[in-house]
């Protein structure tokens, strides 16, 4: 199957939008323009476009080894081992054997090598099965099953509902009308509501396959390129130029929906299509550490060279004053004629000697401890999901540690924090609120959500509504209640399908419309659909309309479809159908919108929804008290982070409807100004409306994300969002999710659109925070703690709470403000800010300014940025701050910034793959995230920052004795040890008990780097490896070295066996330092390991056992009678090891070295200890007094304080209005021009109102809209009211045989339904519970804690939890956090002083049981 | 959603993927670290006593005879330049020297450790593979072949620079010389006797001719085969004196084993008295500023004299008591320091 790599890979395109564009353009691109053919294969192949099959792997069978090789060797460590392999070849300078280096190389490589192999079978067979996928091809005329690697540019292909494009199309034509057909792009750009694209009318018309057969039109366009939402060419058919834009083009990656099928031309194909062209090459992430080690290692180098000359001068003073006179003995070589020589191959010599000190499994041995960690990651069943069943995922297994480092986490909004589902939460109608039941419920009981299936064969079934009393107002028929969920039912643009499933599905493809049958196959149609109406679905252009009308629908009111003209309702199981008299539709600027609808009564009615503060101003006067208690509730919802709106409707007399509907048709008519004429006419009508009450919707967010942001802004890590969504929905998430609160100091929002406004707005905000903080962290803020403290402040005054807008702020006079100093604000503000502004603040010389200003933010939100801006924000922290980002995001929008972060992460969610694809991380939830910081990354960093230095000071210890001995040896680059000695300390004796230590290492156990955010610390200052605690490495190894060397020199220089014979022969003394050097490596590494699994018990005891083994076989007789050359070592392994003063040597050093590491890190421990000491500590006390209540207790007491504390932390004043947030301008048009109707639609709609006259008034008035629709479906184009019924019957039929036409249709999964029977099912997996608790009582603390970080004088009132004894030893997670400030010295005392009287007895208690 | 579904990705519930391992974590705690500290500082003191109480009843009898500076007790200056000279060295004992006695010869600031030294040899050769004699190993360069092209049996630096002076010990009784009888038996690593060094077959009964078409080491005077004229099966590879200079020192002043002291009157060591050292001087290392001594030692279960282990001991033992008294201190200044606040 394997296709050519194309052109278009080989040039790669390392772009993601930062560059791209420019990249592209100082680039010529490849062809200037595209011509493409349809149906013309031979025409199109003269310009060798890529064709339709992609390669995202590297290698194949044959190149694999040379290529691997290849890549391998430009790694800076493999290419010094091989040069040292060369040098080692050169017998003048060949201080060690070949195989010292070359064994530990090619095992170095073939790991390397396997583990690129594994990788790029899977992009092989990622790549089979895209490649593989089936379309259907129009080649001669017919349709014909391909792969979609054989599609070539030029082809026409057919595609399907709910298929996914293969290639970037232009669309020629689709089943429904207008050449209209639907998609979702979610894979390309994360937007999930649907697109419109429509074909260009001539190919529109062709229709059917035969047409599209002789469709011989070319197209000539731009060349390929990412930009995703651009397309420029011209169409030439028949002498004509028709210019394409992207409204015409279908991407690959996009899905099509809605639409039965559709025909689209191919205009790029594979690698040459926007999304592969958007993808590229994935940037290799390198994480801090990786930077640090490269450095490390020059330094290393830089170090040996050093030690190389030291060495090369010895000896060439020592040639020149010794070995000149030595040469009775010792003759030079021949080429040797001087000591100048001598020094020269000698400095080359050392360098192959303390290679080691660069140790080449280094960088094996990390990538090994990685994968571990990646697999642990893999593994873990806390980080599962078992609703979606999908298990978290290390994609990249190279940035474990920086996960323990992260300091910003850029998060996207949609899918990510929210589930991207809104649920009608509660409503207020007439004054009485409904929905208002604790969800927890008083007895701690879930209360059932109500069944509305029971007396509603239409509900859906998906809707979670507790509240009865709604139900009950209902079905008393209230009328407030009526109207309030009519206007639910018709105040939208929706559409609404209904999908009978195992519908008649009827091959027929010849249309011969047999009047007759067509008929009966129609009422048969009706019938059945009139009984079974169970998949009734709803395409909503925005997830909160959806959630409305679903609400409605739900209750009683079940919007079944909609005609250009009218609205059919089935209102309490009774069909209604509803003039559709206009759509005034809604915009940013309005912010409500409004049907106005005639009742089969007669009635005009306006039906108006809308943001409350705009709706109120356009209440008639008589609603005032309503409207208070409106507001009361909105205030309500507003503060559990509800998004609001309020509906209202108006009665209309005809002659004011006649009246308001000529200026309106006037407005509509108008060229110039027609928004804003229109936006008037609205505004007349929209007056003196009648207050229904108000809707809460909930934007629900996914599961635990407020307590995960709690912990991690505990944890010091700052989350910004960035949100392609509005304002106000970013900022409605912010305070749902407890990014925002009321207890901020203040919310900045900066909304400028130039330069200046921006820069004022920063500079302001900036000015406020320095003037706060110098008033403030006083007296205010010690009352903002007691507030937050006396729990259930949502009724507190909204003064310090309140959303400042821009004006509202005062100009401060204080000036003065150094940037530097915002470091060090004091109280806690957020930053908003849009897309606009951010485009200035991200120029040049602003981006100081703004990072300055935001990173003294405790939040910051961006809103309406653009994937780019996204990245650029990325790039611009990583850039200031030099800190560790992190972004996590579910959609294609989310790419860039998931590429450009050091850290992506993917949340695999209901749709789109890209971010995960592009992702190092992915996993479902984001509640996973604190776990994969917290727990994983912490270790992650923990146990390499633990390697590192465990290995470089093992290397170093082991190498530095050859340099010591160089003094002794006459610098002759003698070794110390045994060959195979050095070839296999590395490799076997050290390797596996610090790969054990370096993979399962804890310092403290899991729960508690939850319960202890601040342990994370460590990692974002880059504590526990830095060059600092490299230089202490290095130094400790290089004092074991001297200690290795001259202890052994000390005592075995003169000493004797007890036979008598000498103990000074080289190789006693090189197997004495050996061993020496073996258990003084071993017994470091014991005291580093902190958690002594049975692997690391076997690993050390082993590598012990294991040197020990193989000296004796090197040493034996057998290997030397085979290979006298290579094992001279024979016997002195034995003859060595059986002397009692060697064993005392080795006691002796072993002492000598481990002694003051123990004393140093015993003080260190003692006078100054970390928090995780102090964890670990309270924990091991814990558990030696085995008090078996301790975890219930804390658990219970936590959330008990939790309970508490969380309450309701509500906001007063500010209130969200969030209608429609992700709505579109322009349904309404859409909807009223009835472009998108199908006439199948029209027509049953027509049936399932029958009793309405009004649908042919409706289909005259339209039909001017209509004609070329009715012209192409239907055979007799005459529309009169004596033919109007064979007309709907023929319409029918042809809607019928549209059906057939196409494949079985799978009902399209509708997203809101699909996702509320996922939140129907809410059982956490058990094991899950705990430690939720635990988090819980975190994050309520957390939240409780809110206010006091405000104050951080006032703080020491914290220890009024900690000082209670009860705290200490049963409220681990209540204390926890203030007892992390505290750190050991108070809790070790405390709770050992709390036993024990003296000291001695403390000795007793707190060592192990003996 | 389906349980079997559900359980499909769902990863194993084990100890280790889960990182649950069971696991002993242990803590630097003061019950832990300072008795530690204690117990090892009181163990090394008494090991430390043992070590120094032993290695000061050993006995050690050490003279330079290299002759570059004048000595009243020898004579070995008159040898500098002198081939085949025999020079005595007088020393007198005032009290019994314990035995058994060694007797060892020293050489300072030669680099048997050099390693272009330490690989100038044919291991092959030594073990007696006949193969090897006639085209020795290259690193035996440039000891490999005569100035005749004739490969050099054994070859190498470190064969060729045999020490070779020989001492005879005689004890001055009434003006009359006692030999003192050497024993030169068993004075090599027991492995490189038996194991390591093997000689060439013998061909037609004799050691000699398994050297034919071979010469001996450039500054030998004899063949290897002859190198104790008085033992025959003290010849070739396994000659004891042979065997003891291959194996190399690792420092260069380093002191090899000569003979032992074990037979007749001497048995029980050297009894107080007068001793003249005869020594056939023909060792030269006064080009390379090297020193020629002797050795008188006798041993004890440690081996012989050894200072620095039973000082270091000491030491070391010591500094772990200091030190556990710091960190005692330090460890209840934090305790009182916490208590007071």
């Amino acid at each position: 199957m394997a296709c050519l790599q194309t052109k278009q890979l080989s040039h790669g395109t390392e772009w993601w939008n930062l560059s791209g564009v420019e990249m592209f353009r100082k680039r010529p691109p490849p062809e200037e323009e595209r011509k493409v053919r349809a149906n013309g294969r031979e025409y199109n192949e003269k310009f060798q476009y890529a064709s339709n099959c992609i390669v995202t792997s590297k290698y194949n069978v044959i190149t694999f080894l040379p290529v691997n090789l290849f890549e391998q060797f430009q790694e800076v460590a493999n290419t010094y081992f091989l040069f040292l392999l060369i040098l080692q070849l050169i017998p003048q300078i060949s201080s060690l054997s070949w195989f010292t280096t070359i064994v530990p190389l090619v095992l170095v490589l073939s790991i390397t090598a396997v583990k690129d192999a594994t990788d790029d079978y899977f992009r092989h067979k990622s790549d089979n099965q895209v490649n593989n996928r089936q379309s259907q091809v129009l080649i001669s005329g017919s349709l014909q099953k391909e792969k979609w690697m054989n599609v070539r540019v030029g082809d026409i292909i057919k595609l399907e509902n709910n298929q996914f494009v293969a290639a970037d199309l232009l669309l020629l034509s689709s089943s429904e009308p207008h050449g209209l057909c639907y998609i979702e792009t979610a894979e390309l750009d994360g937007e999930t509501n649907m697109k419109v694209r429509q074909s260009l009318s001539v190919t529109s018309e062709l229709g059917d396959p035969h047409n599209l057969a002789q469709f011989d039109g070319e197209v000539v366009c731009e060349p390929p390129n990412n930009k995703l939402d651009r397309f420029c060419g011209t169409l030439y058919w028949k002498e004509s130029k028709y210019p394409l834009s992207n409204q015409n083009m279908l991407l690959r990656g996009c899905v099509l929906r809605n639409t039965e099928y559709c025909y689209g031309l191919v205009i790029f194909a594979g690698p040459d299509t926007k999304l592969m062209q958007n993808s590229g090459r994935t940037k290799f992430k390198r994480t801090s550490i990786d930077r640090l080690m490269n450095t490390l290692v020059l330094w290393i180098f830089g170090f040996l060279v050093c030690m190389g000359v030291i060495l090369a001068v010895g000896n060439a003073v020592w040639e020149r004053e010794v070995g000149t006179l030595f040469q009775s003995f010792l003759p030079w070589d021949p080429p040797v004629n001087g000591f100048l020589l001598s020094a020269f191959l000698s400095f080359w010599s050392y360098v192959i000697i303390l290679n080691t000190v660069v140790p080449i499994s280094l960088y094996v041995s990390v990538e090994v401890i990685r994968l571990g960690h990646s697999y642990f990651i893999n593994w873990d069943r806390r980080m599962f999901c078992s609703r979606s069943n999908t298990p978290a995922e290390a994609r990249t297994t190279t940035l474990n540690e920086e996960l323990g480092q992260v300091e910003y986490i850029f998060s996207d909004k949609t899918g990510t924090l929210t589930q991207n589902i809104m649920t009608f939460n509660k409503c207020s109608i007439n004054g009485r609120a409904y929905g208002d039941v604790d969800p927890v419920g008083a007895q701690g009981k879930r209360p059932q959500p109500l069944d509305f299936s029971v007396w509603n064969p239409l509900a859906d079934g998906g809707l979670c509504f507790y509240d009865a009393s709604l139900l009950e107002a209902v079905k008393t028929g209230e009328p407030a209640a009526h109207e309030f969920l009519r206007l639910l039912s018709l105040c939208h643009t929706v559409m609404s399908e209904e999908k009978r499933e195992g519908a008649l599905v009827y091959k027929a493809q010849c249309v011969c419309v047999c009047v007759c049958v067509c008929v009966c196959v129609v009422c048969v149609c009706v019938f059945s659909l009139s009984l079974s109406v169970g998949a009734l679905v709803y395409k909503a252009q925005s997830p909160d309309e959806g959630a409305l009308v679903t609400a409605a629908r739900n209750f009683g009111f079940v919007f079944r479809s909609r005609t250009p003209g009218t609205i059919t309702v089935h209102e309490m199981g009774r069909p209604v159908t509803y003039t559709l008299l206009a759509i005034l539709d809604f915009n940013n600027i309005r912010k409500r919108m409004s049907v106005i609808v005639r009742n089969p009564e007669g009635r005009i009615r306006l039906y108006c929804k809308g943001a409350d503060t705009v709706l109120f101003e356009r209440l008639h006067p008589c609603n005032h008290e309503l409207m208070n208690i409106t507001s009361d509730h909105l205030n309500e919802y507003a503060s559990d982070g509800l998004r609001t709106l309020a509906l209202a409707y108006r009665d209309l007399t005809e002659e004011e409807w006649e009246e308001w509907s000529e200026r309106y048709r006037g407005a509509g008519k108008a060229t110039d100004c027609r928004e804003d004429r229109l936006a008037a006419v609205y505004e007349q009508i929209e007056q003196d409306m009648m207050l229904l009450g108000a809707t809460a919707i909930e934007d629900k967010l996914q599961e635990g994300v407020p307590e995960t942001i709690a912990i991690l802004s505990l944890a010091n890590i700052k989350i910004w969002v960035l949100t392609g969504d509005k304002q106000e929905t970013a900022v409605n998430i912010g305070y749902s999710c407890k990014m925002l609160t009321d207890n901020m100091t203040e919310i900045f929002i900066i909304n400028g659109h130039t330069v200046q406004s921006v820069r004022e707005e920063l500079r302001r905000a900036r000015e406020r925070m320095v003037a706060h903080s110098r008033e403030g962290g006083k007296g205010d803020e010690a009352a903002g703690w007691a507030q937050a403290c006396s729990l259930g402040n949502g009724v507190r005054g909204g003064d310090q709470a309140g959303w400042p807008l821009p004006q509202e702020k005062e100009k401060q006079e204080s000036g003065g403000r150094v940037p530097s100093l915002l470091e060090s604000i004091s109280g806690e503000f957020a930053l908003v800010i849009s897309g606009h502004s951010l485009a200035h603040a991200l120029e040049g010389d602003m981006e100081y300014e703004f990072v300055e200003t935001a990173c003294a933010c405790r939040a910051v939100i961006c809103c309406r940025v653009t994937p780019l801006q996204k990245a650029l924000v990325v790039e611009l922290i990583k850039r200031h701050k030099k800190a560790v980002t992190l972004a996590i995001g579910d959609g294609a929008n989310d790419v860039s910034m998931i590429k450009t972060a050091h850290i992506g992460v993917g949340i695999s969610g209901q749709e789109g793959i890209q971010a995960v694809l592009a992702s190092d991380y992915s996993f479902s939830q984001f509640r996973f995230l604190q776990r994969l910081l917290l727990v994983h990354g912490r270790w992650s960093y923990l146990r390499m920052c633990r390697f590192l230095c465990y290995f470089f000071y093992k290397n170093f210890a082991f190498t530095m004795v050859h340099f010591w001995f160089g003094f002794f040896c006459g610098f002759s680059a003698q070794t110390v040890y045994d060959q195979y000695f050095i070839t296999l300390y590395n490799i076997v004796y050290t390797s596996l008990p610090v790969l054990a230590m370096g993979i399962f290492d804890q310092d403290v156990p899991e729960q508690r780097s939850l319960e202890y955010p601040k342990l994370y610390e460590p990692g974002q200052l880059n504590l526990l490896f830095n060059k600092r605690e490299f230089f202490i490495c290095i130094a400790q190894g290089i004092y074991t070295s001297v200690v290795l060397f001259f202890v052994p020199y000390g005592t075995l220089a003169h000493a004797t066996q007890s036979t008598g014979e000498p103990l000074a022969d080289y190789q006693t003394f090189a197997v004495t330092t050996a061993t020496a050097l073996v258990i003084v490596v071993s017994v470091q590494i014991a005291l580093d390991t902190g958690y002594w699994t049975a692997i690391n018990h076997f690993f050390v005891w082993g590598s012990l056992g294991s040197y020990f083994t193989i000296l004796f076989i090197m040493h034996s007789s057998f290997l030397f009678s085979i290979f006298p050359k290579q094992f001279h070592f024979l016997g002195s392994a034995q003859n060595t090891l059986e002397q009692p003063v060697v064993w005392l040597t080795i006691a002796l050093a072993t002492v000598i070295c481990i002694a003051p590491v123990l004393t140093f890190r015993f003080l260190k421990l003692d006078l100054k200890p970390q928090l995780s000491d102090t964890v670990r500590y309270t924990q091991l006390v814990h558990q030696k007094k085995r008090k078996p209540g301790i975890s219930g207790g804390m658990g219970i007491s936590g959330v008990g304080l939790g309970a508490g504390a969380l309450g309701r932390l509500g906001r007063s004043a500010s209130r969200r209005s969030g209608y429609a947030f992700a709505h579109q301008e322009g349904f309404g048009e859409l909807i009223t021009s009835g472009k998108n109707m199908r006439l199948s639609s029209l027509a049953l709609a027509t049936f399932a109102s029958r009793h309405s006259s009004s649908w042919i008034d409706t289909l005259r008035k339209k039909k001017h809209a209509n004609s070329a629709n009715a012209s192409i479906n239907s055979a007799n184009a005459s529309v009169n009211s004596a033919n109007a019924s064979v007309n709907s019957a023929n319409a029918s039929v042809n809607s019928v045989s549209a059906i057939a036409n196409g494949q079985p249709q799978t009902p399209p999964a509708p997203a809101l339904s699909n996702s509320s029977s996922l939140s129907g099912s809410q059982d956490t997996p058990p094991e899950e519970v705990g430690l939720s608790h635990a988090q819980q009582a975190v994050a309520q603390q957390a939240v409780a804690r809110d206010g006091v970080h405000s104050g951080t004088a006032s703080h020491s009132n914290g220890c009024t939890l900690v000082t209670r004894p009860e705290a200490e030893t049963g409220g681990c997670s209540l204390g926890a956090v203030q007892e992390a400030l505290f750190g050991w010295r108070g809790v070790g005392a405390r709770v050992s002083g709390a036993s024990s009287p003296g000291p001695p007895p403390i000795l007793e208690e707190s060592s192990p049981t003996e | 959603m389906k349980k079997g579904g559900e359980t499909l990705n769902r990863p194993d519930n084990t100890a280790f993927t889960q990182q649950r391992l069971p696991a002993w974590q242990p803590m630097l705690s003061a019950g832990i670290v300072i008795p530690g500290f204690v117990v090892i500082g009181l163990a090394f003191i008494g090991v430390g006593v043992a070590l120094f109480v032993t290695s000061q009843n050993i006995q050690t009898l050490e003279r330079d005879y290299t002759g570059v500076d004048q000595s009243s007790e020898h004579n070995c200056f008159q040898c500098l330049d002198v081939k085949n000279c025999i020079c005595a060295l007088n020393f007198t004992l005032s009290k019994q020297f314990e035995g058994p006695v060694f007797f060892y010869y020293g050489l300072s600031n030669f680099f048997q450790n050099h390693r272009k030294y330490g690989v100038s040899r044919d291991d092959h050769q030594l073990f007696g593979d006949t193969s090897y004699f006639t085209s020795p190993d290259d690193t035996c360069s440039p000891y490999k072949y005569d100035s005749r092209n004739k490969p050099i049996v054994p070859c190498g630096s470190v064969a060729n620079s045999m020490f070779n002076d020989t001492f005879s010990l005689y004890q001055l009784v009434g003006g009359q010389k006692k030999q003192v009888p050497f024993d030169g038996k068993g004075i090599a690593w027991w492995t490189d006797y038996n194991l390591k060094y093997k000689n060439p077959s013998k061909v037609n009964g004799s050691l000699a001719n398994a050297f034919i078409g071979t010469v001996q080491p450039l500054n030998w005077p004899r063949p290897v085969y002859e190198l104790d004229t008085s033992d025959p099966s003290n010849n070739g590879f396994l000659n004891q004196d042979f065997l003891v200079w291959m194996r190399r020192a690792a420092l260069p002043d380093f002191r090899k084993l000569y003979r032992r002291i074990t037979e007749g009157d001497y048995a029980d060591g050297l009894p107080s008295g007068n001793y003249s050292l005869e020594i056939n001087y023909n060792y030269p290392v006064r080009d390379f500023g090297g020193r020629k001594k002797v050795f008188f030692s006798n041993v004890s279960w440690m081996g012989g004299k050894n200072q620095f282990l039973g000082i270091a001991y000491l030491v070391i033992g010591s500094l772990c008591i200091v030190m556990s008294l710091v960190m005692l201190i330090a460890y209840a200044k934090y305790r009182f320091d916490d208590e007071d606040s």
